[in-house]
């Protein structure tokens, strides 16, 4: 689960990681009164950030500064309602509901900060580097020297000469380390306490030095957090903050029924159990010349009524020139997808080619009940194997076409 | 032999009262598997539908009915302490078949198996079980698809590791086609932190001397696949076949697995390819090719 950067930054806040002020607002009006209001608290200048889980808002131009409330009307007028097409979007965007008004600050130099779970190692790492404000990735590939890494014990955490070496070793001085090294810690607790997938702080910032902070200030500027889906039954206030409006209604459907369903933009829709058969059908697809039109497991134990309206949501896809059913029961049994079939078809109805590949336990009892139902469904065909099967829904596809 | 389980390993299950544990209970018990047992806090002396005995703990199992492998049903919330609760009552093999444990959970549990339970073998969580044919079968695979050494037309045994438990039936399947049988065949789990992962299991199967070939199953999602490359090429004397799913995968998108998904350009099917045929290994084009990208390496073809 994704959150926005205004519930990021709130998080990192109320975990006392220091963030400059923001506030988030739902249509322009509200826009123009934040920034009244960080402006009575000192702020000269802002940046209007369009609310949305994708990343690249920058170059699309999600991020605005503004040095005036009516910039910053002006500014979310010009989002909000909107759709934002960044290159993590596709082509049609994410509309913008919902912008964050941010006090500006000025920055002396940048840092990059965040927590992320090791697979290697099972483990917990912390990844830091001095080049902040571009994505890490491109700091990974361009000067991996410049990128530290410090594994995090699961159970005793994150210690504090752990963190103070990497303040070090990021080239922070004088009162900037103690400050960096709060930062870390409290990152690192944030990570445990609420099963984070990562937390990042990207760009962490020193801000010049001033009077009153002779070293400068470090903050956390951008925020990112997600959180392990497995976990949320044990935070319900984060699965709370969920906003779903940019996840796709047929998703979301599927998610209700307890099926694991991703749309693509190919054509040739997939129903499978299992999610590394159901990977390796898309696969297979493309292999034939085809292009799959969604990833769809169905899973173990879905009743016929989930895998009817798994049908649904596949042919509610209006590019769907043709349906791949591919099953090897284990638990699953292949008669109840079989009856699910013959249920769909009454109920939903096949217009376009459907190709059935059955393998595993009950397959005979299915075969049967397919065989008596095929005079019912007449763009039904019954596959052998995996090949055949991806060949008799491909070279249909393409006849159909 | 085989690896991890054999006809003498004696299985309890772990959540024997719920309606999965119950259900493949059974399973593994018509499979012939010797189930002895099962865990239920607060249902210790009754018995299950099989005639089972039901125990309030783990050790009292053990104790009682010389248990050594188990088979893990128990929700998400209360599934890692359930691998914990095993290895600390001395279980060797834990089978993890839960879905939906929290990672943070499973981090913590692996660390702890590894400090303190170091000859604990944890496989899972969330995966199909493993299977030695006609022998012993701890999971959830249909038992009939599978073929021994013994009654293989080939003579041959393949072991088999796979994140993925359809597409191993899938693999499974092939190679029977072929007239190979299984020696073993682990599922590790579809999820980002696992038990057993590809390098143990190689070094199990490369020494197993009903093992004549191995065939890896992997999928989008971290680095193990290129880390297993890089061990056979220098350690494993075996032929392997491997093939890895999600090659039209987009990235950043959890592909059902909570373990398959390509993020920060890390995962991706084109760097396990690439690292396997580097290493020498033949890699299966299509998933229906996994039998006969064995056969070939085996020299059948």
């Amino acid at each position: 689960m994704k959150l926005h950067e205004y519930q990021a930054r709130q998080i990192l806040a109320d975990a006392g990681v220091p963030v400059p002020g923001g506030i988030a607002a739902d249509n322009a009006a509200q826009a123009k009164a934040a920034y009244e209001k960080l402006a009575a608290d000192g702020a000269t200048l802002a940046v209007v950030k369009a609310q949305v889980h994708a990343g690249g808002r920058g170059k699309a131009g999600g991020v605005k500064l503004v040095r005036s409330a009516d910039e910053a009307f002006a500014a979310a007028d010009g989002m909000m309602g909107k759709p934002l097409v960044t290159h993590q979007t596709g082509p049609e965007g994410v509309q913008v509901n919902k912008v964050l008004v941010a006090a500006g600050v000025d920055i002396a130099k940048e840092y990059y900060l965040s927590i992320t779970l090791d697979r290697a190692t099972s483990r917990p790492v912390m990844i830091a580097s001095s080049e902040g404000g571009v994505e890490i990735e491109k700091v990974a590939e361009e000067n991996p020297d410049a990128i530290i890494r410090q594994h995090i014990h699961p159970i005793a955490g994150l210690q504090g000469h752990q963190a103070r070496t990497v303040a070090f070793k990021l080239g922070f001085t004088g009162k900037q380390i103690g400050q960096a090294v709060k930062i870390m810690m409290k990152l690192a607790d944030l990570f445990t306490k609420l099963d984070a997938d990562m937390v990042e702080i990207n760009p962490l910032i020193v801000t010049p030095p001033d009077a009153d902070n002779p070293d400068g200030k470090v903050l956390a500027i951008d925020a990112k957090v997600t959180f392990d889906d497995n976990a949320l039954f044990r935070h319900k206030d984060l699965e709370a903050m969920n906003d779903t409006s940019e996840t796709p209604a047929a998703e979301i459907k599927a998610h209700e029924f307890g099926l694991s369903y991703i749309k693509l933009d190919g054509n040739i829709g997939c129903l499978v159990n299992g999610a590394g058969l159901a990977m390796s059908t898309m696969d297979i697809i493309k292999l034939h010349g085809g292009e799959p039109a969604n990833f769809l497991d169905v899973g173990g134990s879905a009743s016929e009524e989930a895998v009817t309206e798994a049908f649904r949501i596949i042919l509610s896809d209006s590019n769907v020139k043709g349906v791949l059913v591919n099953i090897f029961g284990g638990i699953m049994q292949c008669d109840k997808i079989a009856r699910a079939i013959v249920a769909a078809a009454s109920n939903v109805g096949f217009e376009v080619p459907l190709v059935v590949r059955l393998e595993g336990t009950n397959v005979e009892p299915a075969r049967e009940i397919i065989d008596a139902a095929k005079a019912d469904i007449p763009v039904m065909q019954v596959a052998d194997d995996l090949t055949d099967a991806a060949k008799k829904i491909t070279d249909a596809v393409t006849a159909a076409a | 032999m085989s690896i991890l389980v054999n006809a003498d390993t004696k299985v309890i299950c772990q959540g024997i009262t719920g309606s999965a544990g119950a259900f493949h209970t059974k399973g593994c018990l018509d499979y012939g598997t010797k189930m002895v047992g099962g865990v239920t806090p607060g249902k210790g002396g009754q018995k299950d539908d099989n005639g089972l005995p039901i125990f309030n703990t783990v050790t009292d199992a053990v104790t009682e009915t010389g248990a050594n492998a188990t088979m893990i049903f128990v929700p998400p919330p209360f599934a890692a302490d359930a691998i914990l609760e095993a290895a600390e009552a001395g279980i060797e093999v834990i089978v993890a078949v839960t879905e939906g444990i929290p990672v943070a959970d499973m981090v913590k549990a692996k660390a702890i198996l590894k400090s303190d339970y170091p000859n604990a073998k944890m496989i899972g969580p969330n995966c199909p079980g493993v299977i030695t044919p006609d022998a012993c079968k701890i999971g959830i695979m249909p038992g009939y698809i599978h073929t021994p050494k013994s009654k293989a037309s080939t003579g041959k045994a393949v072991g088999i590791i796979s994140r993925s438990g359809t597409l191993t039936y899938e693999a499974v399947w092939q190679t029977g086609r072929h007239g190979l049988g299984q020696s073993t065949c682990v599922g590790i789990g579809g999820d980002p932190v696992r038990g057993l992962n590809y390098i143990e299991l190689l070094a199990m199967f490369n020494d197993d001397p009903e093992t004549d070939g191995i065939i890896m199953i992997g999928e989008i999602g971290g680095t193990d696949e290129e880390a297993a490359a890089e061990y056979i090429k220098s350690n494993v004397s075996k032929p392997v076949a491997a093939f890895i799913a999600g090659r039209t995968a987009p990235p950043g998108k959890r592909m059902g697995h909570a373990g398959a998904i390509i993020s920060g350009g890390q995962g991706t099917a084109e760097s396990k390819i690439a690292a396997l045929n580097a290493a020498g290994i033949a890699v299966a084009e299509s998933p229906a090719d996994m039998g006969n990208a064995m056969a070939s390496a085996l020299g059948l073809n």
